[in-house]
């Protein structure tokens, strides 16, 4: 997987919080943008291909070595 | 703090109020039932009576042969016995136990047990709204070495009905016996045929707690994974909580005479939960097949929002539900059902009625969730995300 625009670190935070900061953030980059999550709780896995799909926005799967999740803005 | 007058009791999945019939069964039983019925005086005589009419009537209901039916400490208990017994009893075929991503941790816990020994477990996916991928199994039971196949009736957490009878034909198909946790359906729906083994729990259809249900079909290859004991066939092992049996029997006749009745009241109230809470709760995401499912049952996630601070919320206004979001359960994990649907695990809230539940519970319960979940995203900051 190439290198993201941006890492947003939210190793530490319990669910909902890591979807409540790439739902502040992506909205705030560019069209095409890639924002890689980093979240070490389990929900994180589940809730944040939920989000993208809720909101349309691309979901481009979890990072190799674990606890790190790939968004594209896109739209 | 406001605090309701009223509490509502919106958990019957998790354990239903105590049905009337029960409690008078077992207050009557309490007189007889307390000598140990497998000896040979008037005492012991008394309390075989009792459990065997109890037997003999829960036979009756689920369409089965006395002979065929135990009853055992706990519907943990059974599932646990469901699932090992019947991977015991055809250990010379294979190793190999099929089960659903979506059965109840019970199942679940019980195949970590068979892997831990040496054997492997093989879990079939879902699709988003919690139904088997019938492919998928069909190939799956299909595979040597498999020894025995595991598949809920019903969600116990999003309410979906699975594709018993076709899951059934394949593992017929395959020779491979089947084991149906049927704890949401029994006095409820109907159990679809096909099945070998069978497991329910009293206290989900307004039974006592303590009193699960083991049926092991004739000609069954099924060992228990217990040390040897000859009580309920061998089945089980342990002396019974007759009184508690005995409420179990009479409640699940009772249950099961006015299930059809019942289906016709909740179906549409839990119509009704599922449209209004889409409808007035924004970012909501009702999960779980809206046709095919148990007719008491409906689970959504509330997008940002923390679900067990909406679990205290509901308690605070008196609502008793439950959730599968991860902060609200020991391991902080989310629900394996919902994590295997693809659907959001956060803010997840599951309501399921019973025959106290009334109209009005549920139209308070749907005049305040949309209030309480919109103060929980203002505190948290979330709004317009």
């Amino acid at each position: 997987m190439s290198e993201p625009d941006e890492v947003l670190d939210c190793r530490g935070q319990r669910c909902p919080l890591p979807v409540i900061a790439l739902a502040r953030r992506l909205p705030q980059l560019p069209v095409g943008a890639v924002l890689r999550v980093l979240a070490d709780d389990p929900a994180a896995a589940v809730d944040i291909p939920a989000w993208c799909r809720m909101r349309a926005q691309e979901f481009l799967g979890a990072v190799a070595g674990g606890s790190s999740y790939d968004v594209r803005r896109s739209r | 703090m406001f605090v309701s007058a009223s509490p509502v009791y919106l958990d019957a999945a998790t354990a239903a109020p105590l049905h009337p019939v029960a409690r008078q069964a077992m207050l009557a039983a309490l007189e007889d039932g307390w000598a140990d019925p497998g000896r040979l005086y008037t005492q012991a005589r008394r309390a075989r009576q009792l459990l065997d009419a109890a037997r003999e009537a829960t036979a009756a209901t689920l369409g089965v042969r006395a002979d065929e039916l135990s009853f055992t400490p706990s519907g943990t208990t059974a599932a646990h016995a469901a699932v090992l017994g019947g991977l015991i009893g055809r250990r010379r075929v294979g190793a190999i136990l099929v089960h659903s991503a979506i059965e109840h941790s019970a199942v679940l816990h019980a195949a970590e047990r068979h892997v831990a020994g040496g054997g492997s477990a093989v879990s079939v996916p879902v699709d988003r709204a919690g139904r088997l991928d019938l492919d998928a199994w069909s190939a799956a039971v299909r595979a040597p070495g498999v020894a025995f196949a595991a598949l809920i009736g019903a969600s116990h957490e999003v309410g979906t009905v699975q594709p018993v009878p076709a899951a059934a034909a394949g593992c017929a198909d395959a020779g491979v016996p089947l084991y149906v946790d049927a704890a949401q359906l029994i006095g409820r729906a109907p159990v679809p045929a096909g099945w070998s083994v069978l497991s329910a729990s009293a206290h989900k259809w307004g039974g006592p707690p303590g009193v699960g249900l083991l049926v092991v079909r004739k000609g069954t290859r099924w060992e228990s994974p217990f040390p040897a004991d000859e009580r309920e066939s061998g089945r089980t092992p342990g002396v019974l909580n007759l009184p508690a049996v005995v409420a179990a029997a009479a409640s699940l006749r009772a249950a099961a005479a006015d299930a059809a009745a019942e289906t016709t009241r909740l179906a549409p109230l839990v119509d009704r939960i599922r449209h209004r809470v889409a409808a007035e709760v924004p970012d909501v995401e009702v999960v779980g097949d809206p046709v095919d499912r148990l007719p008491h049952l409906v689970t959504f996630s509330c997008l940002y929002v923390d679900g067990e601070a909406l679990l205290h919320a509901l308690d605070r206004r008196g609502f008793a539900v439950s959730s599968g979001s991860s902060c609200t359960s020991s391991t902080l994990r989310p629900s394996h059902v919902l994590e295997a649907m693809g659907v959001l695990s956060h803010g997840n809230v599951r309501v399921s009625l019973h025959r106290e539940t009334t109209e009005a519970d549920v139209e308070r319960f749907l005049a305040e969730l949309p209030g309480i979940v919109a103060d929980l995203r203002a505190e948290a900051g979330v709004v317009g995300l």
